[in-house]
């Protein structure tokens, strides 16, 4: 019965493939996406997840969005301001965007300069806790100069303007909608948080928070002939095996996001013939981060894992060196992501103009490195383990509680037990881990551990903010009540002056140079940071979809509105 | 009857304030962060901002008092509002998700109906199935039926719902593609069409759960059947020349109903409970999932408001399986 449907379908399907080339707004019916994080709100201003951001994306839109390469593509904008073209002044202290003409929000009203400047104000409200704050940094004054033409003023020079009203992270809200909902009002105003009036192609229909949203073509969308789809049904939650399952093998959905899952798995899915995965890399990079400050439970709570004691081992860059020789990346990928994954030597693997493209750590080299820590005067003990000088290179190595982690966990023990290093192994839950309880022993902020693993990466394609987390002092510690962004507790004079060059210079080769000296210093010059795996991102859709490009840079539902049945 | 009713009905309120207070407590203490799913990107200081926008900034007494009023006090009004039109509640702050800042009850409730339909469902379908698999396995110890029916409620007590749940995807939606393996929750029935595709979508989840409810309380019937079948009653009653299906029907089935009953009505706060595996398995999305998620999610007033309510329908369901011992045995009396 679901066969002969499938088939009649198919068959009309290629009946209609002519009118397809042209196709008007809503001729191709309904499109299924499944996300197996469900979305719980569709403000991305009052939630981080990446969830959240990607559904409203289909709804609320910014001024420009990343491309799949890490291009700027404008969006509400007419174009990309530049220093060229006179958006960004030359001092870089301001960038003027001007929106389209004649943009209107699916309720019919016009969409103006005003609304942009309400963003700002709802983003940057003291009491609002606003998800998105970070991409207003440095803004001094959001100005309507006419009614299409919006002048972001910063307190300094910004040689990368492009924090507010740009990518999926802070989309343009209408003023209108959102006028009573301002900082401490924000959470009251439910209906506005689930049904944002937008300016996307899709809106709203039903929003049932953790579960399902139903959306329906924008007729005031501003390309008469988008989308091709009248509906959308963006079911979440279960886990990423089912939503993988519901595309490649039942073919139930059409699009399913962020198929974390073993490599075989996944083949062996995609042999059902429904649809395929696809992949695609950004940032998120995989990486083992050494502690520069000891650990030991035997200090007391004010100098534990601070600048006060510096590791008694990891503090030999010989040591911190073998470690990364001593791991073979190809197999880790194999093991963990296959076609998700590639072994990386860098911090920032991507865009291609700021990666080092560093492959020196890509071949294992145990003999190296046991020759080098003998070198050092660490020498081999009657227990297989190295010592000098009374201090044994015995490691705690903690992650989160993951599969995959786990058994990296386990393949990284056993390669530095042939170079004479003990491991201990520990895992904590994700929710543990990464929340910032300053009262828990057991976050990565707190590091009571030699060595850690986790991901991350960088929002949009500027890796400023992203290496200058490294600066000396910004590590957590107990006067910061543990918050800071420098995990290793990295401290080099150096770097701190390569940061605050790179926060002057605009000129973008230089940038470029700059950033790639950066990398180097944090993992090939001083082993501080040992990168694993750059990994991208999987992700299913049904045969019968066209259009998807997946974008690592942006929303991966960037481009929906080109999306078609074939 | 009525008095011993009031009086535990009173009891009830400071034993439930208690849970309340063990229940805050518990998540009080327990390690998490609402801020750890959001992404590393967003920087320390903005995480601590909105922390403080959750009106985690405030000490645990001052938001274990206001959860208390929340709950007791303005969410009742809200019900009395939206079912009389009143307006007692109008700006009062309610219990709002850390998740989803929208109130918690309004999710509860969009959530109940795919709960009740699909785990009530299947309990009353394991009811059905479990009381005379029960009895005729009694009635007919260790022949083949009875051996079958233990070797099956064996499996349905020892294989875990996502185990099942997935072998049976993998059986009837992947290979024999009979059934959607994704729960449809918008679906409507509105017609006789729309009930067969419900009808389709419940199927697995129901299976999956009736399993496991069957094999719980056929158990209990037998055992109880089998106590009773032996005493000096049925000996009497089959003396009288009583038919055989009058003696076990009648006489063994309603004395041996009496454990059951407790078992099935303390069962039924389950239904409301969801079944999280289950839930998860067929991405029903009711009750069972919704604490999960905010489990995972660190979404505490969710937790402690979801927590609550099993707790006071736990409370209410043991009073009413105490008031059932009084009209199936008529020597129980209350006053």
């Amino acid at each position: 019965m679901k066969f002969n449907l499938a088939m009649i379908a198919a068959t009309a399907a290629t009946a209609l493939m002519p009118l397809a080339a042209s196709a008007e707004r809503g001729s191709d019916g309904e499109v299924k996406i499944i996300y197996w994080q469900a979305p719980s709100i569709l403000n991305p201003y009052l939630s981080g997840g990446t969830k959240d951001i990607e559904s409203s994306s289909l709804v609320i839109e910014p001024l420009g969005r990343y491309d799949p390469d890490g291009g700027l593509v404008p969006y509400l904008a007419q174009e990309i301001p530049t220093i060229e073209n006179g958006g960004v002044s030359a001092d870089q202290t301001s960038i003027t965007w001007k929106l389209k003409s004649g943009l209107k929000w699916s309720d019919g009203t016009p969409v103006t300069s005003a609304d942009v400047v309400f963003t700002a104000e709802y983003c940057m409200h003291p009491e609002g806790g606003c998800a998105q704050l970070s991409k207003f940094n440095g803004v001094s004054s959001v100005d309507a100069v006419d009614d299409l033409t919006v002048k972001v003023t910063f307190t300094e020079p910004k040689p990368n303007p492009y924090g507010p009203f740009m990518g999926g992270q802070s989309p343009i809200i209408q003023a209108a909608q959102f006028a009573n909902c301002l900082g401490a009002k924000a959470p009251e105003c439910t209906d506005a948080n689930f049904g944002p009036i937008g300016t996307g192609p899709f809106v709203v229909t039903d929003f049932r928070p953790n579960d399902v949203i139903q959306l329906v073509a924008n007729n005031n969308y501003r390309d008469p002939n988008k989308p091709a789809f009248a509906s959308v049904t963006f079911k979440g939650g279960g886990d990423a095996a089912a939503s993988g399952r519901a595309v490649l093998e039942t073919g139930e959905f059409d699009y399913a996001w962020n198929l974390q899952l073993a490599p075989d798995v996944l083949a062996q899915m995609a042999s059902g013939g429904k649809g395929q995965a696809i992949s695609a890399f950004g940032s998120l990079v995989e990486r083992l981060e050494m502690n520069l400050t000891d650990p030991s439970p035997s200090l007391d709570a004010d100098t534990r894992a601070t600048r006060k004691a510096p590791h008694p081992f990891l503090s030999d860059i010989n040591v911190r060196k073998a470690l990364s020789m001593a791991i073979d990346r190809e197999l880790l990928v194999e093991v963990g992501y296959g076609q998700a994954g590639r072994p990386t030597c860098d911090l920032v693997p991507g865009p291609k103009v700021y990666a080092s493209g560093n492959t020196d750590c890509l071949t294992q080299d145990i003999a190296g490195a046991n020759a080098m820590l003998d070198a050092a005067g660490w020498a081999m003990g009657s227990d297989g383990v190295r010592a000098k000088d009374g201090v044994r290179l015995s490691i705690l190595y903690q992650t989160s509680t993951n599969a995959v982690r786990q058994d990296f966990q386990a393949l990284i023990k056993q390669w530095w037990s042939e170079i004479g290093v003990e491991t201990e192994l520990r895992n904590l839950d994700a929710s543990v881990f990464f929340g910032g309880d300053p009262g828990s022993p057991d976050t990565f902020q707190k590091f009571y551990a030699d060595v850690e693993m986790y991901a991350n990466n960088f929002d949009g394609t500027d890796p400023q903010a992203y290496l200058s987390a490294y600066r000396c002092g910004g590590e957590p510690k107990p006067e910061s009540q543990w918050q800071g962004e420098n995990i290793n507790r990295f401290c080099d004079p150096a770097y701190d002056a390569l940061i605050d060059e790179l926060s002057r210079t605009s000129d973008l080769e230089k940038r470029y140079a700059l950033a790639k000296k950066m990398n180097d210093m944090l993992t090939n010059q001083s082993f501080t940071i040992v990168p694993l795996v750059d990994r991208g991102r999987v992700s299913a859709h049904s045969n019968s979809l066209g259009g998807v490009v997946l974008n690592t840079w942006d929303s991966e539902l960037w481009n929906i509105a080109d999306w078609h049945r074939k | 009857m009525l008095n011993y009713t009031i009086r535990r009905l009173v009891l009830a309120v400071p034993t439930l304030l208690f849970i309340s207070l063990v229940i805050f407590m518990l998540l009080e203490l327990a390690p998490g962060d609402p801020m750890a799913q959001v992404p590393l990107t967003v920087p320390p200081e903005v995480k601590e901002k909105m922390r403080e926008a959750l009106g985690l900034g405030q000490p645990a007494h001052i938001r274990f008092f206001k959860w208390i009023y929340q709950f007791f006090v303005i969410e009742p009004q809200v019900l009395c509002d939206a079912l009389f039109g009143t307006h007692f509640a109008e700006g009062e702050l309610r219990v709002i998700s850390w998740q989803t800042r929208s109130p918690v009850m309004d999710i509860v409730v969009q959530r109940l109906p795919q709960t009740l339909w699909v785990v009530g469902v299947a309990y009353l379908v394991a009811v059905l199935i479990a009381l005379p698999i029960g009895v005729y396995s009694a009635y007919r110890q260790y022949s083949f039926f009875d051996q079958a029916g233990t070797f099956i409620t064996m499996i349905g007590f020892s294989v875990p719902p996502f185990f099942s749940g997935v072998l049976v995807i993998v059986i009837f939606s992947v290979q024999l593609g009979w059934f959607p393996s994704i729960y449809d929750t918008t679906h409507k029935v509105t017609d006789w069409e729309s009930f067969m595709v419900q009808l389709k979508q419940m199927v697995m989840p129901v299976m999956v759960l009736a399993l496991q409810i069957t094999s719980q309380i056929s158990r209990f019937m037998r055992a109880s059947m089998l106590d009773n079948l032996n005493q000096d009653y049925v000996r009497t009653a089959r003396a009288k020349g009583l038919t055989e299906r009058v003696v076990v029907l009648v006489h063994v089935l309603r004395n041996s109903m009496i454990p059951v009953v407790t078992v099935i009505a303390l069962g039924i706060p389950q239904i409301f409970g969801g079944a999280i595996i289950t839930e998860q398995v067929f991405k029903v999305n009711g009750i069972g999932q919704l604490l999960i998620t905010a489990i995972q999610a660190n979404d505490l007033p969710m937790v402690q408001t979801l927590t609550f309510i099993f707790a006071v329908l736990i409370v209410l369901f043991n009073l009413i399986a105490d008031l059932l011992y009084g009209f199936l045995d008529p020597r129980i009396r209350y006053d």
